[in-house]
């Protein structure tokens, strides 16, 4: 169940270098076990992660993507979890109100000593994610997919405009049909 | 792979490494090696056991020279462990150190994985670090002046500690403390364990030289305000509460604790005497004043009551005094503020603190203080009878994960050997029960002090757990189980004298907040790493000395208390400080002066105008101020968000299966 297999979440996780990060390295010092499916970028503060960041990754094929910051509180840098939680907030009524489910998007806060936590959170998030199916941009079945990631930036939102569309639409009326939309 | 980046000057190395089993035995290095390698941009890639001994980094120093490397990707342990030791391996081979990042594939892959996923996973934090790499520039440290004060906080004996430490050193010292005097819980001991040196005759010695260094500056009834800056430039705002004594007039006759009409349980003495609104906590406090304390007080109002100011002689009693609030700078900051006792009324089974002659471990050093409120004769508190049999609990609220606190708090098996052993040198003929769990006497002569009062003593250690304890006439009843003989215990006893858990002060929380520190689940202050950096906190110029990081006993606080301050003199002493050149910066090309990246700073580091201007010094590079920016025009140097779009489209691209190298 650990073995990412085809159909297997791929998820990118930003995580924050002072909380976050360090608590997934605790849980590395202390050999903890959680799926292997999210990639770590670390970054200073998840003040830092750009709501365009997310929308990236889940256009070059991301099922998931965690973002891990300090408590409320705990900033290192003083308030840019908080300034992370609004970002975030926003970005997911956006993505809802585009067909994308929200809950592919997960911000949580964990501190340098919680490596369970950091453990259970990353398990549970893949889990989360592998319910959801595959995600907005799904990369298609290995073989059909180079142009994703050797293409320019710019190129890269053409190929996954034409290539991923069709099935984000459709996928999106389906959901629509049965969502209720609290807004 | 054809890309229009990197074909051109881009040269790559990228260098994995076995760390013995610790990456090799998850993370197949021949194939992640092979994968990043054939990266397009990457011209040489190795792998080797220990990238981190000498011929490791000498690999990568001949790599870059040889191939000409403008990047350099060692995929490796945390950030945190080498990223310092390959950076100056790539300096040393001249290459920018700023080119050469660290890929995380151990803490985050090999030890938290199995199977051939975690090769794959390494494989794609590799890629995103090559990525990063190729948008990389070369970068100077910036050089920054610094403040050569230092801050303690907390004055016990480890901020006392510290803080003559500093100030011996040459540099001056702020030590700030909550309560009227400094001196902390160490002044409220009897003697200390394993030699019985009497705690105070010990401890004011080292209080005097506090008072009377010229390089420290005492600043008792005081609070840390706020925190602000960064290491070398701390802004600190300190709270100096009203004291209403003025402390070079008052020369301690005492008159007016005669005169004042109100009495209230003394700290101190943790309620076992009162003390008058205006008091001093110990004759020995320094500083050498009273204070009026303003919740006790009548009123601070000379129509209601003036009795204290009447008898003063000298009128060092001024009812206007004012709450003053001090801004400094400081360098570094040690944080030595100290524990206190998980409380007994936490203690369902043991009475809830409702049985008066069920104390904890400080009222009884109070008890056998010669200084405390029976003048050393150990008398019990409800009716002052001495006690003829007592009964210690050890591990009351510790090690108790379903009830109370999972940690051992360390010191009580030693105190409470040292409580029994002076009762019965206090009480001849009593008898001293100790129910223990495990007595951990791990320490120098600690174990044969352990045995001195089970043997010399005859002191009768019962191994096993206290199930209840009530009051049943004038006995306390205790209700254990002896686990060696499988027996049950009942002892009714005069005295029971639970040793409580040690927990971290509310000042150690408060500091926490101030200071933005990392706290365990039981509030004590987390270091920067538990065995190598065990005296700094995450945050750079804040040390930690003393019981607020974890239980310990004096030695121990006074030994961290020392280091923390060699820590902290390492900073003022440094003629220049270097800062991070990974800061924000503005495209003034792009940018429109808008101005929305200014509230986002939390430094103030931005300056508004036709374009925003950074502050390079100031500017801490969380880049939230970057995210914010609407026109792209702010970025974070070798984060920008180029960097980011090309390492999440690596992270997610898929892996050939077979690799051409």
């Amino acid at each position: 169940m650990d073995e990412p297999g085809p159909s297997d979440p791929r998820i990118v996780a930003f995580l924050c270098r002072w909380c976050a990060g360090s608590g997934a390295d605790l849980a590395g010092t202390s050999r903890m076990q959680y799926p292997p499916n999210a990639i770590p970028i670390r970054v200073n503060c998840s003040g830092r992660v750009e709501p365009e960041w997310v929308v990236e990754a889940l256009k070059a094929g991301a099922d998931g993507v965690f973002i891990g910051g300090c408590h409320p509180g705990d900033c290192h840098y003083v308030s840019g979890n908080y300034k992370a939680r609004r970002r975030i907030h926003l970005l997911r009524r956006v993505l809802a109100e585009l067909g994308i489910e929200p809950q592919r998007v997960a911000l949580e806060w964990v501190s340098a000593t919680e490596a369970a936590r950091f453990t259970r959170l990353m398990t549970d998030f893949v889990a989360q994610v592998r319910a959801l199916g595959p995600g907005p941009y799904a990369r298609p079945p290995a073989g059909a997919e180079p142009e994703l990631a050797t293409a320019g930036p710019s190129a890269t939102a053409t190929a996954t405009a034409s290539s991923g569309a069709a099935r984000p639409a459709e996928r999106a009326a389906e959901r629509a049909a049965d969502r209720r939309a609290p807004w | 792979m054809p890309s229009t980046r990197g074909a051109r000057a881009t040269r790559i190395g990228v260098f994995v490494c076995h760390c013995g089993k610790n990456i090799a035995a998850t993370v197949d290095v021949e194939r992640a090696t092979e994968a990043l390698t054939a990266q397009d941009g990457v011209v040489y890639g190795t792998h080797h056991e220990y990238l981190c001994s000498d011929p490791g980094q000498e690999i990568l120093k001949r790599a870059i020279r040889d191939h000409h490397l403008t990047g350099v990707v060692v995929a490796a342990c945390s950030p945190s462990m080498h990223e310092v030791t390959f950076r100056r391996a790539a300096a040393a081979a001249d290459l920018n150190p700023y080119l050469l990042e660290i890929a995380n594939i151990r803490e985050q892959a090999s030890w938290v994985h199995r199977g051939p996923g975690t090769t794959d996973k390494a494989i794609r934090i590799g890629r995103t670090m090559i990525e990063k790499v190729k948008g990389n520039h070369p970068l100077e440290a910036l050089e920054v002046s610094h403040s050569s004060r230092c801050l303690v906080i907390g004055g016990g004996i480890a901020g006392i500690q510290a803080a003559l430490d500093v100030a011996d050193a040459g540099f001056e010292v702020l030590l700030v403390e909550k309560q009227p005097s400094i001196a902390g819980h160490m002044a409220q001991l009897s003697e200390t364990f394993p030699t019985l040196d009497c705690s105070q005759c010990i401890l004011t010695p080292k209080m005097v030289e506090v008072a009377h260094h010229p390089r420290i500056r005492l600043l008792a009834y005081s609070e840390l305000e706020s925190v602000s800056g960064y290491i070398g430039n701390y802004r600190v705002r300190i709270r100096r509460k009203p004291t209403y004594v003025d402390p070079d007039k008052c020369n301690l006759c005492g008159d007016c604790v005669q005169a004042c009409p109100v009495r209230v349980p003394s700290e101190f003495e943790l309620g076992l005497a009162e003390r008058a609104a205006i008091y001093i906590p110990f004759p020995q406090a320094v500083p050498s004043s009273y204070t009026l304390d303003e919740a006790s007080c009548l009123g601070l109002n000379p129509l209601r009551c003036d009795k204290c100011s009447r008898v003063c002689e000298v009128n060092a009693i001024d009812y206007d005094m004012r709450e003053e609030i001090l801004e400094e700078e400081v360098g570094a900051i040690v944080v030595a503020t100290g524990f206190d006792l998980y409380p007994k009324e936490a203690m369902a089974e043991y009475g809830r603190g409702t049985i008066p002659d069920v104390i904890d471990g400080f009222e009884f050093e109070r008890l056998l203080s010669a200084s405390g409120p029976t003048r050393g004769e150990v008398r019990r508190p409800s009716d002052g009878r001495v006690p003829r049999e007592i009964v210690f609990i050890q591990c009351s609220g510790s090690r108790d994960p379903e009830l109370h606190l999972p940690h051992c708090s360390k010191i009580c098996c030693m105190y409470t050997a040292k409580h029994a052993l002076l009762y019965r040198h206090a009480v001849h003929d009593g008898t001293a029960y100790v129910f223990y769990i495990d007595v951990r006497a791990g320490g120098k002569d600690y174990e044969e002090f352990v045995n001195r009062a089970m043997e010399d003593e005859r002191i009768l250690y019962l191994r096993g757990k206290v199930a209840k304890v009530f009051q049943q006439g004038d006995k306390v009843m205790v209700w254990g189980v002896d686990t060696l003989t499988g027996r049950r215990v009942e002892v009714a006893a005069d005295l029971v004298v639970l040793a409580q858990a040690m927990v971290p002060s509310d000042g150690t929380a408060d500091a926490a907040r101030a200071l933005r520190l990392a706290c365990s689940s039981e509030g004590f202050l987390k270091e920067a790493h538990p065995k190598l950096r065990p005296l700094e906190a995450l945050t750079g110029g804040v040390f930690l000395a003393g019981a607020a990081q974890g239980p310990k006993d004096i030695p121990e606080a006074v030994a961290q208390a020392s280091g923390a301050a060699v820590k902290a003199v390492g900073i003022l002493a440094a003629p220049m400080l270097t800062h991070s050149p990974e800061v924000a910066e503005v495209d003034e090309a792009l940018c429109s002066g808008c101005a929305i990246c200014v509230p986002q700073c939390p430094y103030g580091a931005i300056t508004p105008g036709t374009t925003a201007r950074v502050n390079e010094l100031l500017c801490e590079s969380c880049g939230t101020c970057v995210a914010a920016c609407p026109s792209g025009a702010m970025t974070l140097r070798n984060m920008s968000g180029t960097q980011v779009l090309s390492m999440i489209r690596s992270a997610l691209a898929e892996i050939p299966q077979t690799v051409e190298a």
